[in-house]
């Protein structure tokens, strides 16, 4: 007999949403983090929409939540602003939430559905036999010691050890990853009632982003596509000559910094094995466009839990079991990834002249949805010729 | 277990131990427990952690 039903490793939002659905639905779970806070230190622009809390059954209170806007403003190289309402902005528009709070909010649900959980716990290697996953090795206040599992998890982020460790492939090209650097700033200017996304070669491959925690704090931050960094900190270097350059944020202090790695690939191939299980970043289910990670995270991770906690019951946790979740997260994500990757790849080779006119264009005929879709069809009314790269995804 | 690599030097005071490199290794040669950067034997050469690393704290030893 197993320890657990599944030792989930990493509490972020994918894994205690997957601890939360799975215990909640009888299984027997621990969740382990490395760190000795969940959700710090932050790692996020920590910007989201409503419109997908209900459908995971999260509900936020007010600690999560340090700021409400009325949508994205999309700013053209030349200064242009395109608006949009947040009905209209998409997964990552509407709400700018305190991530310290936000990550215990999900994880103290997830204890209340009966998970376990144990901080400053690494896992360190996974435990197996053949081929099949059954359990992992831990660390933690200077013990190590082996817990056995029916599957285990990987929940582990952008830098995923388990996936690696069991075999499966989440090895991204150096044009699917974004560089990023943030900072919290205060005593700025922006725009409070609106999330800000800063277009072109300020920030080649990427984009800039001001979202606002308060009246006069913002997370300021900067994405950059691998393939276009030249020096060392060209990521933070970017990002502070911008800031030097606004008026509105020169005068800024920041209070946090914030680095990391975003994935902005296609949906990879598989994300299960014999007793193992990826869910969120550790998976790639980030969004290639936005980079924004926590809604496909809370969606996939609901399906994992689900899946598991009848894995659980049948007490079949191997890869065919498993297979339920590859599809249901898949039905759910993985036409938008792909869709989002694809116009990724050309929305990198753009000119800022190029996004100049497509802002134009974007304020002149409007636009019903911020979907890839609504935008190139919008754009193709006045400037055939600006889409006609992105024709197979019109198509 | 395996070799660890000296080749690689981590400026602790640039270091925000984000695991941008960790993630970004074609090869899993570097593991992040906590706040210690460690780089094994299966390491090509390739930089790559040093292109991705936001704030510029890897390097190669003796590079400037």
């Amino acid at each position: 007999m197993a320890d657990y039903d599944l030792v989930i490793v990493g509490a972020g939002p994918a894994g205690t949403m997957t601890a939360k659905w799975a215990a909640k639905n009888g299984a027997h779970v621990l969740m382990i983090e490395k760190r000795q806070e969940i959700g710090s230190p932050v790692r996020c622009g920590e910007g989201i929409s409503r419109s997908w809390l209900d459908s995971v059954g999260i509900k936020l209170d007010s600690k999560s939540v340090a700021r409400q806007v009325k949508g994205a403003k999309i700013v053209a190289p030349n200064g242009t602003p395109f608006y949009l309402s947040e009905k209209m902005a998409g997964d990552e528009v509407g709400i700018v939430i305190d991530r310290i709070f936000f990550d215990k909010l999900l994880a103290k649900d997830a204890v209340k559905a009966g998970a376990d959980l144990q901080l400053k716990t690494s896992a360190v290697k996974l435990l197996k036999k053949g081929d099949k996953v059954t359990g992992v090795k831990v660390k933690s206040f200077g013990e190590t010691r082996d817990i056995s599992s029916g599957c285990v998890v990987g929940a582990d982020g952008y830098e995923s050890q388990v996936g690696r460790w069991a075999g499966i492939n989440t090895n991204l090209a150096p044009r699917d990853i974004t560089s990023c650097f943030q900072y919290r700033l205060t005593n700025i200017s922006h725009d409070p009632d609106y999330c800000e996304f800063i277009l072109g070669s300020k920030a080649p491959g990427g984009y800039i982003w001001i979202f606002p925690k308060d009246e006069d704090t913002a997370n300021v931050g900067i994405g950059m596509q691998l393939t276009k960094l030249k020096d060392p900190a060209d990521v933070k270097k970017h990002l502070d000559k911008f800031i030097q350059g606004d008026p509105r944020l020169k005068k800024g202090k920041a209070l946090e910094m914030v680095s990391g790695a975003v994935s902005i690939c296609a949906p990879i191939d598989k994300t299960i094995g014999d007793g193992v299980l990826l869910v969120g970043d550790a998976a790639r289910q980030i969004d290639p466009i936005t980079g924004g990670g926590i809604s496909n995270s809370c969606k996939a991770g609901k399906v994992a839990g689900e899946v598991l906690a009848k894995a659980s019951r049948e007490r079949n946790f191997s890869e065919d079991s498993l297979r339920r979740y590859e599809k249901g997260w898949r039905d759910l994500l993985e036409n938008h990834l792909y869709r989002n990757w694809m116009a990724k790849e050309k929305l990198v080779t753009l000119s800022d002249d190029t996004f100049n006119k497509v802002i134009a264009t974007l304020n002149e005929v409007g636009v019903e949805k911020m979907s890839t879709i609504a935008i190139l069809k919008a754009i193709e009314k006045r400037h055939p010729d600006l889409v006609k790269e992105f024709q197979d995804l019109l198509g | 277990m395996d070799e660890q690599l000296d080749e690689f030097e981590v400026d602790i005071t640039r270091c925000m131990h984000c695991g941008a490199c960790v993630g970004s290794c074609p090869v899993n040669a570097i593991f992040l427990n906590e706040v210690v950067l460690v780089f094994n034997d299966d390491c090509t050469m390739c930089k790559r952690c040093i292109k991705v690393c936001p704030v510029g704290a890897i390097k190669i030893m003796g590079d400037k």
